[in-house]
């Protein structure tokens, strides 16, 4: 015997509110990755003169032999590994630095969170000239250092390209990693340090058996966030070094992105865009249950 | 969540007596690193766009230019032979609009989210939440097809429309949880009072969160500055270009003949308002970026 | 004005949650009605369904005869005070006040002239301009009072409006309340869990408890004659003494003192006993049922003392009694009067009212 009209009525409403934002969402995300999947099954290329002719699993039989690809694939997990790695190393020290009280906090938060609001591709631009091998500062600080005794073509070298990118990508986001973590850290009591260390702990013991455990659902967040950007880099990259030299920095977005635009070969590019967003899914999917897990842990 | 500055802990300093302050020896080591790490590159681009061109090139680098080493020259070649202040309206023009959209649709949807317990309301929220995780790569190709079969290439809506579409999700996120702690007095005494939802949201509820709007609206018009594949993909006449676009292909001209001043010039440009708005909002940026990944 | 009734109402969030259970009783023009229970006896929830904000499961809400149950809260002319108050932080005092009756959409002169009637009754016109955030507890008390003033609902409902108040606001607010509902014809419905406050501003009381109601009548009546164990023990204070006691013929024991039963009680083994501290008294001429104990503690509560006693012949039974500060006594041996016509009796099943 329900009698709740004005739950229905409050209902309606609620739907007319939501629905605007969900069909844009459904247009600009839902649209374009199931078209992926869609279009994957079809050759559409200059070949076949840009119309769509249905081949089957023909493009995901060519990833399959595709060196290329594979290499995107090798190039992007390298890139995304070592960043993530290096990110969460500095992230960390920067929040535990902001977490202390010090004269000039402030200031110093700000600073630390100017390199995450700055355009990617803009910055991309600036390393690419601080790793510039002729006039480039960063070759000049370590020939002045005695690091090198030349200067380097970092970014025309396969094995510097890559260090150079991951150096500058780790630049750019190890701020976003720490204003995360810093929250975390931010909503430990610090009574709990107190007790600690009146039973007799050292720093280095508070850290790995409070702060650790008690921001690791923090740690997962951003790094989960910085998996599926840094799996997805694109403007970095294609401003610093174009994927090259001889795709050495060629991740998986470069190659789409070039196989789209630049051979206009589009049904091989959706099939592509398909697998990338079955990996990038697989990988979300995996540390959402660590995720669970781990506040499951802390309750 | 909000960030709330913990009271100025006491320093520790009790633990060791030793004469060695190792902690703040180490806290300021931090810092120093920090502020080293942020600053430098950002420094050395400001420092580059000022030299002249036989300063940037000299050897060795000119760290310390004297008066006769500096120039104003490569940002009035910006404006003047690269019509830049063209890409400062586009990326302008571009970013506010999305982000008024997106607060103008994303706001209601998070308060249908947070507070009118919509059936699907879990369905909603959890796709909200996985879709922030998609990169632009994902869609680009999808919605280049949209683009061309709509006749859009060059046109403004382009990039109006993704932009606002990509900020949605964190615009529900962050605004939901701030709908969320509200006392919920208030829109009951509302109600009474004989508002319905839409007067309510319009004349109760934003006006008591325009804090909130505020940081979102930051956020968003951030991501929407500094979107760069879009921009690329759909943009190809000149005068539409907006500021990231445009800048990276200053230089694609030939490999010898590297603009390096006007180069810095335009990072620096493009990237000033941005820091103009992290000078001013970094609270409220920090806030937005934890309310919209931790509380999500 | 309007006759307000609540019919068979039911409120139940699941099969075990049910704060409301089967609720019927109504409210008369002018009549003021007290919602009193311990947090958690459904008070809130019937109010809120009389509003509108929450829906019952079963049951109706009639208002003026007419059944409001689909309308929405704000086309049920009733007007609420919250706990929290409730005011719109970014409008004025004057902005808050006017709120409902803009909505209404009446003539500006008309709304002016309502507000500032009330502001006047209220002693807010300095205030008239200022943002709630700028305002002392007391005055955003005030602005809420008024903003349900300017209504003219068909109901008023607050909701432990005084409970956001320190001690001393609170018994002042409490006064002018009175005074400003007993000029207004609407009936009131009041819920509070301090049991004062019923006592003091109601014609009508209701003492609810599990989501039943217990006892509904004038605060006389509730006080006087407690229908049963939980409401004797909730109204009053300090607490009435009760206690479970043996049955022997037609008294019980009282440690060593017999006090009689009266004589229509049924014929059951044992029964409940209860006593207000202010009934017990020194003994007087003529006093016949007397109990002998040492008082072991003392409470100066400035007037009379309450004093606690154990009992002679039962060292687990204590009592206790509020005896006029200026009376003298001793702690050995004291002798305290219960005047037959001021106990309860109440069945120790049933816990219902036996006398």
């Amino acid at each position: 015997m329900t009698q709740d009209y004005i739950r229905q009525r409050e209902k309606r409403t609620g739907w007319m509110l939501v629905i605007p934002a969900v069909l844009l969402l459904l247009l600009v995300y839902a649209f374009p990755i199931l078209r992926a999947f869609w279009l994957g099954f079809f050759t559409e290329n200059l070949s076949t003169n840009l119309q769509p002719e249905f081949s089957g699993l023909e493009n995901y039989g060519r990833m399959v032999q595709d060196g290329r690809f594979w290499q995107s694939i090798g190039n992007t997990a390298i890139f995304t590994v070592f960043s993530l790695l290096f990110e969460l190393i500095l992230g960390l020290i920067i929040a535990l630095a902001l977490d202390q009280a010090f004269r000039g906090r402030g200031l110093v938060r700000t600073i630390a969170i100017l390199p995450w609001a700055l355009p990617t591709a803009l910055i991309a631009l600036a390393w690419r000239w601080i790793f510039n091998a002729e006039y480039g500062v960063w070759n000049d600080i370590l020939v002045r250092l005695q690091i090198i005794g030349d200067p380097v073509n970092w970014l025309g070298d396969p094995n510097w390209a890559m260090v150079s990118v991951i150096a500058a990508d780790v630049w750019k986001t190890t701020s976003f990693v720490a204003i995360l973590l810093l929250a975390g850290l931010q909503s430990i009591s610090q009574d709990l340090y107190e007790a600690h260390s009146i039973d007799g702990a050292t720093p280095w013991q508070s850290f790995r058996q409070i702060t650790l455990p008690l921001i690791a659902p923090q740690i997962v967040i951003a790094m989960l966030f910085r998996f599926a950007q840094a799996f997805g880099i694109f403007d970095l990259i294609q401003v610093m070094t174009g994927g090259g030299p001889g795709g050495a920095t060629e991740m998986v977005s470069i190659y789409i992105y070039a196989t789209v635009m630049r051979y206009l070969d589009f049904g091989y590019g959706a099939a592509l865009v398909a697998v990338t967003f079955l990996i990038l899914i697989l990988v979300v999917a995996l540390a959402g249950l660590g995720l669970k897990r781990l506040q499951a842990n802390a309750e | 969540m909000t960030t709330v500055t913990k009271p100025t802990a006491p320093t520790p300093s009790s633990t060791s007596d030793s004469s060695i302050p190792w902690k703040r020896i180490l806290l300021w080591l931090a810092i120093a690193f920090t502020v080293i790490f942020s600053l430098a590159p950002v420094l050395w681009q400001v420092l580059t766009s000022i030299k002249t061109n036989a300063a940037i090139t000299a050897d060795p680098t000119v760290y310390f230019p004297g008066l006769d080493q500096l120039t104003a020259r490569h940002y009035i070649d910006l404006f003047r032979e690269n019509q830049f202040q063209i890409y400062i309206i586009n990326s302008a023009l571009v970013s506010v609009i999305s982000t008024i959209l997106c607060l103008a649709l994303g706001s209601p949807a998070a308060y249908a989210l947070a507070r009118l317990r919509i059936p699907g309301e879990q369905l909603v929220l959890g796709a909200v939440l996985v879709v922030t995780l998609f990169p632009y790569i994902l869609l680009f190709l999808g919605l280049l097809e949209i683009v061309r079969a709509l006749g859009l290439a060059n046109n403004y809506l382009a990039l109006i429309v993704p932009y606002t579409a990509i900020n949605l999700p964190l615009t529900i996120l962050v605004m939901r949880s701030f709908f969320q702690q509200l006392p919920k007095d208030l829109e009951d005494s509302a109600k009474v009072d004989g508002y319905n939802t839409l007067q309510m949201l319009w004349q109760i509820v934003l006006p008591m969160t325009l804090p909130a709007l505020v940081t979102t609206g930051i956020l968003a018009f951030i991501f929407a500055w500094n979107e760069f594949l879009f921009a690329l993909t759909f943009m190809t006449r000149e005068s539409m270009k907006t500021i990231p676009v445009a800048a990276a292909q200053l230089g694609g001209t030939t490999l010898f003949e590297v603009p390096y001043g006007p180069l810095a010039a335009s990072t620096v440009v493009g990237t000033l308002p941005l820091v103009l708005l992290v000078l001013f909002f970094q609270r409220r940026i920090v806030q937005g970026l934890t309310a919209g990944s931790v509380k999500g | 004005m309007a006759k307000l009734e609540l019919q068979n109402l039911t409120k139940a969030y699941s099969q075990k949650i049910v704060p409301v259970k089967d609720l019927s009783l109504s409210v008369e023009d002018g009549e003021f009605l007290t919602l009193v229970g311990p947090s958690g006896c459904g008070k809130s929830t019937i109010l809120r369904m009389i509003a509108g904000l929450d829906q019952p499961t079963e049951g109706r809400v009639l208002i003026g005869g007419k059944d409001v149950n689909p309308l929405a809260p704000g086309d049920r002319n009733i007007a609420m005070v919250f706990q929290s108050y409730a005011l719109y932080p970014h409008m004025s005092v004057q902005q808050n006040i006017a709120s409902g009756l803009k909505l209404r959409n009446l003539a500006t002169g008309d709304i002016q002239k309502r507000v500032q009637d009330a502001s006047r009754v209220l002693g807010l016109d300095p205030l008239l301009d200022r943002r709630p955030a700028k305002l002392s507890g007391g005055q955003r008390q005030r602005v809420a009072l008024a903003r349900a003033l300017v209504r003219n609902p068909d109901v008023f409902l607050l909701d432990e409006p005084l409970s956001n108040l320190d001690a001393l606001l609170r018994e002042q607010v409490r006064a002018d309340l009175k005074q400003i509902f007993e000029d207004q014809q609407s009936p009131v419905v009041y819920v509070t869990h301090d049991q004062t406050e019923a006592m003091t501003l109601s014609s009508k009381v209701a003492v609810l408890s599990d989501g039943y109601l217990q006892q509904l009548g004038s605060p006389n009546e509730i006080y006087k004659t407690p229908a049963n164990r939980f409401v004797a023990s909730f109204i009053g204070s300090p607490q009435m003494n009760i206690i479970p006691l043996e049955r022997v013929n037609n008294a019980v024991l009282l440690g060593d003192s017999k006090v009689d039963l009266p004589t229509n009680l049924p014929a059951k083994s044992s029964v409940i006993m209860g006593i207000r501290p202010e009934h017990l008294r020194l003994p007087r001429e003529g006093d016949h049922q007397i109990v002998q104990g040492n008082v072991f503690l003392v409470e100066n509560l400035g007037m009379s003392d309450l004093i606690s006693l154990r009992v002679h012949g039962d060292d687990n039974l204590t009592l206790r009694a509020l005896l006029p500060s200026d009376a003298t006594w001793s702690r050995e041996n004291l002798k305290l009067a219960l005047p037959p016509e001021s106990i309860h009796w109440f069945d120790t099943e049933t816990e219902a009212r036996l006398n």
